[in-house]
């Protein structure tokens, strides 16, 4: 059986290997405003006018949702949470974009914007609750204009649709509008709710931004399993600007989505947003890419390590101290321990809580099989009754 | 009272709708410009404009699912379906996100969506223009499903489900559009039947009979026949199918000791099986026969040109209340 494995692993990696050249290739049309060495560069159609302090925060939010993903794989492997989906690697995409959105935009993500997440201020707690197994989100999405985790590929693509065409029924499109964005990776491109959400917001001229990570792996799918053209051109065929970005460069994204967002508030409809990155980690914790690709794609991908680019941007421009990169380390292993212990003393629900919120008025069928289910409970209570006090060991 | 037909009562509860909350929406295939494929949304696009009334492109997981975003965003959008047997593209959205949203985020979401569904055969259709997948539904938790069985019904049903805070799938018996019967399109919802309740249809002492959709009509001229031959059948319309009003069907059988499930879908893991177990299990005391049930085959939907055998008749329905008087 091993051996059997290594020989599809080998002939996996090969093909990998085969295709190298392509998925490595710097691309003409890449909006770059950092390069992977730290460089700041321009580029014409996308200045972004940022204060070192704006710099220094976004690299705060980088460590921070690195850590908060640190803590949470680590947090799986010693039991506290089912499952784990890791960010690894795809920081400044969700933090570029992320830091793009306005309070009043609203956020629909997929079940992997842990750094999205952060940047609307909601609880990294919170995301365990749902990896742990304590509720399915359970947030209220009005309280951080952050919905829900969608679990299913793809489909809250056409909620963000429906909420952007909500958006233009309320007049808030125009100066001072609102807009939407949908999160969703490349696999998700060949869903069809995808493509009809494309088509859905073309046709209304909605104000919403797709953001699609391309992180090159759909789970072990890479990337030419879903599409044979670049996924920012895909948009030119349903009638809206399409446009790849650096997703490793927190600036690049930020400026992009800044943009599109703006296009969108603004009535001048849809736009893709395709950021260019790598999945470092594995899909989950369950999932084992070693079968799937090569550590020699890997080792590449992390020379463009987007928050070890911003770092050296910031200590060439002079922009921090290394004190500041000292601090921002503490900070985030304050907010990994604060984590870890919430996760950890996460109390499990009541069993009878699985009967709420089914409906918003419970029907008269659901209350009686919740009665009986209780009674079953006490009645199983009633049981241990006799046992001695501490109940079983 | 008005004489209207189904379509047409259908018709004037949306208006009503549209009318009575600014964020209802109607949306659907061709429900614009033309008025729908039966005319159910005649003339509203013309009323109340096309940002109320979406002509959407010809995608149902798209209408669903575009429909979950707007009521996000505080709309009550009354979705339609063409045909049943159209709805399979929208099945995910509807069972993994309108049905389980609210559940997932521990109740700090509502979704007040109408999934109107011309459901049914007995049209001549082709294929997939005939379906009954309701127990698809009733199966989801999360979701209510009612059927009306005619115009008075529909005219406040379409109402109630639009006016309700849950996700309601509204399955139209599409054969009985063209059914006329009194509406009073003057009375409120105030002292309309819940849209939880059954309503006995023909009351009676012999033997139960549950049915919903177009299978009302025709229980109701079973019953009319039987009468004749001197044996009372209760009809009663279910109306909801998810919650069911086990109390109304309990005290029916309870009263006849006879009870048979009438429906157009196929029988088996249909309504009837949740039926006829729960009244097995509340009224076992009570019953002189097992529960029967009258349905589809196991079959797809066939050619139309034998359809009316695949299709519970009236000849059907006296058949299985005779065999209930046999144990």
């Amino acid at each position: 059986m091993a051996v059997k494995d290594a020989g599809r692993a080998n002939r996996s990696a090969s093909r990998a290997a085969a295709r190298e050249p392509e998925r490595q290739a710097p691309s003409p049309e890449l909006i770059q405003l950092l390069t992977p060495e730290g460089e700041r560069v321009e580029h014409p159609d996308y200045p972004l006018e940022i204060t070192a302090e704006e710099v220094k925060a976004l690299y705060r939010d980088l460590v921070i949702v690195r850590r908060i993903d640190f803590e949470a794989i680590a947090l799986q492997r010693q039991g506290e949470l089912g499952i784990w989906a890791s960010l690894l690697g795809q920081e400044a995409a969700q933090v570029g974009s992320g830091r793009a959105l306005g309070p009043r935009d609203m956020a629909f993500p997929t079940y992997r914007e842990h750094g999205v997440a952060w940047c609307r201020g909601l609880d990294p707690v919170r995301l365990l609750e749902l990896f742990r197994g304590v509720s399915h989100g359970g947030w209220d999405p009005s309280t951080h204009n952050f919905h829900l985790y969608t679990i299913v590929i793809g489909s809250q693509t056409l909620h963000a649709t429906g909420y952007a065409m909500g958006i233009q029924r309320d007049g808030a499109v125009g100066e001072d509008g609102e807009a939407v964005i949908a999160y969703f990776g490349d696999g998700a491109t060949s869903q069809g709710d995808v493509n009809e959400a494309f088509i859905w917001a073309s046709v209304n001229n909605a104000p919403v931004v797709f953001f699609c990570q391309n992180n090159q792996w759909a789970i072990s799918a890479p990337l030419e399993r879903q599409t044979r053209t670049p996924l920012y051109m895909r948009a030119q065929g349903f009638g809206f600007p399409g446009i790849r970005v650096d997703g490793n460069d927190v600036l690049a994204c930020l400026a992009v989505t800044r943009k599109a967002m703006q296009a969108a508030r603004e009535g001048q409809g849809p736009s893709l947003i395709e950021a260019f990155t790598y999945r470092m980690g594995a899909h989950t914790t369950t999932d084992d890419p070693t079968r799937y690709r090569l550590s020699a794609e890997l080792e590449s991908w992390k020379l463009k390590d987007p928050i070890e680019r911003l770092k050296q941007y910031l200590i060439r421009s002079e922009h921090a101290e290394m004190s500041f990169f000292d601090d921002i380390e503490a900070e985030a292993a304050r907010v990994g321990s604060r984590v870890r212990l919430a996760c950890q003393q996460m109390p499990d629900p009541e069993p009878l809580s699985m009967f709420d919120n089914v409906l918003v008025s419970e029907t008269r069928e659901l209350a009686i099989e919740r009665a009986q289910f209780e009674a079953y409970l006490d009645s199983l209570a009633d049981e241990a009754e006799p046992e001695p006090a501490g109940g079983r060991p | 009272m008005t004489r209207l037909t189904l379509s047409r009562a259908l018709n004037e509860g949306l208006r009503k709708s549209l009318e009575d909350n600014p964020k209802a929406l109607i949306m659907g295939e061709d429900v614009g410009r033309l008025g729908g494929v039966f005319r159910v949304t005649d003339g509203l696009q013309k009323d109340f404009g096309e940002a109320r009334v979406m002509d959407t492109p010809l995608a149902e997981s798209g209408i669903i699912g575009t429909a979950i975003g707007l009521a996000l965003r505080g709309y009550r959008p009354i979705c339609e379906i063409q045909f049943d047997g159209f709805v399979f593209p929208a099945f995910d959205q509807i069972v993994t996100q309108l049905a389980k949203m609210r559940y997932r985020s521990r109740g700090s979401i509502r979704l007040p969506l109408v999934i109107r569904i011309p459901f049914g055969g007995g049209i001549g259709a082709v294929e997939h223009h005939s379906e009954s997948p309701e127990a698809l539904f009733v199966h989801t938790p999360g979701l209510r499903v009612i059927s009306c069985g005619g115009p008075a019904d529909g005219y406040t049903m379409i109402q109630q489900a639009a006016a309700c805070d849950d996700p309601v799938l509204f399955f139209e018996p599409k054969r009985r559009y063209w059914d006329r019967a009194d509406v009073d399109v003057e009375a409120g919802l105030t002292g309309a039947l819940p849209m939880e309740s059954a309503r006995t249809v023909v009351p009676g002492t012999d033997v139960t009979v549950l049915c919903y959709g177009p299978m009302v009509r025709s229980c109701a001229e079973a019953a009319a026949v039987a009468s004749d031959e001197g044996r009372s059948i209760e009809v009663i319309d279910l109306r909801s199918l998810a919650p069911l009003d086990t109390d109304a069907i309990f005290a029916s059988v309870r009263k006849t000791g006879r009870c048979v499930v009438v429906h157009e879908a196929v029988v088996t893991g249909g309504l009837g099986a949740e039926i006829a177990a729960r009244v097995g299990q509340e009224c076992f005391y009570h019953l002189e026969a097992p529960v029967l049930r009258v349905g589809a085959p196991s079959t797809p939907y066939p050619p139309s040109r034998i359809e009316e055998h695949y299709l519970p008749d009236l000849d059907r329905i006296l058949d299985a209340v005779d065999r209930t008087f046999g144990y």
